[in-house]
């Protein structure tokens, strides 16, 4: 239908605008279907399937890629990691080591929309905290390790070998550990030797804990007589609360901190403080001396790892788990170790290191011997519901909520 | 995204026929599909969050619901920290501008006869941007240790009771926020003074107005554009800032803002739904603030 125009310049210029007036209506089409395109992009969320491992590409494909924390593996000088770097000629792997992790939640937080998926988080191995394996573990985030392609995997001491979040090892092995315990400066303040010293009236608001739930409460709880390792109740948890919501209000703990705590007791802020062994370790060997003491409580004190695991979405499985088994050689572990500050999980590792350092190896807190093994309590698995609830709580604290 | 809601007034000028040249559309596009992708989908994405439901089988996991609730309970349970955000970004404000005010005057109009230190008083406003924020803030922190400086200038003259905690404190988050925001203040408020014509002040003065009246009636009404964006500049960031009232920083339990609210419910939590129904709810209320503020200060121009 083609009609010639009429004559008239009004009706004309009418029919022009009606004209456009088409455009714009098929434009405003066009965002309706645009504003579609992002509703049904938002609504996207991943679906809960059941996941099931990716192929392993591992023979045509020598890389691997592996998150870790800062500072959590032996460096030289011009930045190199000489373990890694011999891993890499041995193996002929080319390993991409990510410092990608400073926060068990927020690494977490990053990757889950990829895990729940079934996806490739950049990541082939990643080495997180016992519970937060336990959580990837339950979701089903993570690929079963093959045992037959790691034989110093049987390094691993008998201690760590069946937890309850991952019986027999089938999922995760333990790449560094540490205690939670009561760090102190001796020059500033007299000894501490349990959990209710801090809560004394010369250390009233130069007190520090840790924002990690497990080490801080679970260090109160021992000391209330409660096994963290075992079955324990709500109402046992909640005691424990209480004492800390008590002593925030109170303001004898000054601050609830991460990592950060450390700071605190170098400007000393915090004359003591609930923290973590590596950490004050460390601390010392950059003040030259033993500035800061730190202790596990004879009612016990919280033992922690990291523990490599393998994503559901990695291609490379086989090549990571090459480089797990060549950490458990007890030489490297050593030699780790010795860098590291941590608790090593690899039998042997401790004889490795008396020929590098002696000294280093008679660190109980390095090596820790059975008398010093038999004091500190891993926290048990939660199910995620008691997870919900006391991180709820131990969280309203922290807000002040 | 506040801004479409209060341009209805800019329509009446509207030439009657315009030319519709495809190249404009083309050179829009990018922008268009870089709003869509970044900004209206996840501001979807984020109401759907918020009205989810937590599975009950599959615990940490939500479905899509419409379960209004969630907002009533982060009220209820989360309205101090959302009062206190308001009451320190207002004082960090006010502290602002108290401060920001003469130096941009300062710099704008006092040194203006000497473009070189004029060009200096800048730099030395924009410097410290050169510095990590968060570099910044945690140099705060040890000034204001309970054995730094400031503490110890304070206790010897007895000021403070000596070991009396200085971060984590109101004082010290507030502090930072006016530290921190203080060069959002200044610019807009310079920008607007350095084209000042300096002959009103003059005429001013020959109409007998003192200085001071001359200021309330001439340079601080002619200025008030530059303040307006200057107040907006720092209040928005400043009501959901986590950094500086993060336990990590200047903050501690008493001094939790609503960023570290919803920071915590999304990173620690896993409360999707509850940080996003926070989110949302300080969105609305910078929305419905911003747009009463500026109705009232009647300046729908700045927008």
């Amino acid at each position: 239908m083609n009609r010639p125009l009429p004559e008239d310049p009004m009706i004309r210029s009418l029919i022009a605008q009606a004209k456009r007036a088409q455009v714009s209506r098929r434009a405003m089409l066009a965002g309706t279907g645009a504003g579609a395109t992002a509703l049904a992009l938002a609504a996207c969320a991943p679906a809960s399937t059941e996941l099931s491992p990716a192929e392993d590409n591992s023979a045509n494909d020598p890389n691997l890629n592996w998150a870790n924390w800062p500072l959590y593996i032996d460096e030289d000088d011009d930045g190199n990691y000489p373990t890694l770097v011999r891993f890499q000629e041995e193996s002929g792997i080319t390993v991409n080591y990510l410092i990608s992790v400073d926060d068990n939640n927020s690494y977490f937080a990053t990757v889950r929309d990829q895990l729940a998926l079934g996806q490739d988080i950049g990541a082939d191995t990643v080495c997180l905290t016992d519970w937060m394996v336990n959580r990837w573990i339950q979701l089903g985030y993570t690929q079963e390790l093959n045992k037959a392609n790691m034989p110093n995997a049987s390094n691993l001491i008998p201690s760590l070998q069946n937890p309850a979040f991952d019986p027999g090892r089938v999922h995760s092995l333990p790449w560094q550990g540490g205690f939670a315990g009561i760090a102190y400066n001796v020059e500033r303040t007299d000894e501490v030797r349990t959990v209710s010293d801090l809560w004394r009236p010369d250390l009233a608001g130069r007190v520090t804990v840790l924002s990690e739930m497990r080490d801080t409460i679970g260090l109160i709880m021992m000391e209330q007589g409660t096994r963290i390792d075992a079955d324990f109740t709500s109402d046992q948890f909640n005691a424990a609360l209480d004492v800390l919501r008590e002593q925030v209000e109170a303001g004898q703990i000054r601050n609830v901190r991460g990592n950060s705590y450390s700071e605190d007791l170098v400007n000393e802020d915090s004359l003591a403080a609930i923290g973590w062994s590596g950490d004050i370790t460390l601390l010392n060997l950059e003040a030259g001396y033993e500035k800061w003491k730190f202790i596990l409580p004879e009612t016990g004190a919280t033992l922690w790892n990291d523990n490599f695991m393998i994503p559901i979405g990695s291609t490379r499985k086989a090549n990571a788990e090459k480089l797990i088994d060549y950490y458990y050689n007890p030489e490297v572990a050593a030699e780790v170790a010795a860098w590291v500050n941590y608790v090593t999980p690899v039998n042997g590792a401790y004889d490795a290191a008396l020929t590098i350092d002696p000294e280093l190896a008679e660190n109980k807190l390095i090596f820790p011997d059975d008398a010093t093994l038999a004091g500190v309590q891993v926290f048990r698995g939660l199910s995620a519901q008691e997870e919900n609830e006391y991180q709820a709580a131990f969280q309203a604290i922290l807000l002040g909520a | 995204m506040a801004f479409t809601a209060f341009s209805g007034t800019a329509q009446a000028a509207e030439p009657a026929v315009r030319k519709r040249s495809p190249i404009a559309l083309l050179l829009l596009l990018p922008g268009m599909f870089y709003l869509i992708l970044f900004f209206v989908t996840p501001f979807f994405s984020l109401i759907i969050t918020s009205l989810q439901e937590p599975d009950p089988l599959r615990f940490g996991e939500f479905n899509n619901a419409f379960n209004w609730q969630n907002y009533v309970i982060v009220i209820e349970t989360y309205w101090e920290q959302g009062l206190r955000s308001i009451g320190f970004a207002a004082l960090a404000t006010l502290f602002a501008l108290l401060i920001g005010y003469p130096l941009a005057y300062f710099i704008a109009i006092t040194l203006r006869p000497f473009p070189l230190l004029q060009a200096l008083g800048l730099v030395l406003v924009i410097a410290p941007f050169f510095i990590s924020f968060l570099l910044r803030t945690l140099a705060w922190k040890q000034i204001f240790a309970t054995e730094g400086p400031v503490a110890g200038i304070l206790s010897s003259v007895g000021i403070l009771e000596p070991g009396t905690a200085i971060t984590g404190t109101a004082f010290s988050v507030v502090f930072g926020l006016t530290y921190n925001f203080i060069p959002f203040m200044v610019l807009p408020i310079y920008s607007i003074l350095a084209t000042f014509d300096l002959r009103l002040i003059e005429a001013g003065n020959d109409l007998y107005g003192s200085p001071a009246t001359t200021f309330r009636t001439v340079t601080l009404p002619l200025s008030a554009v530059g303040v307006i964006s200057g107040t907006l500049l720092t209040f928005i960031p400043a009501v959901g800032d986590y950094i500086n009232a993060s336990r990590d920083f200047l903050g501690s339990a008493d001094t939790t803002m609503i960023g570290n609210v919803i920071e915590a419910n999304f990173l620690v939590l896993s409360n999707f739904p509850a940080a996003a129904a926070l989110s949302l709810l300080l969105m609305a209320f910078i929305l419905v603030l911003v747009g009463f503020y500026v109705k009232r200060s009647g300046t729908e121009d700045l927008l």
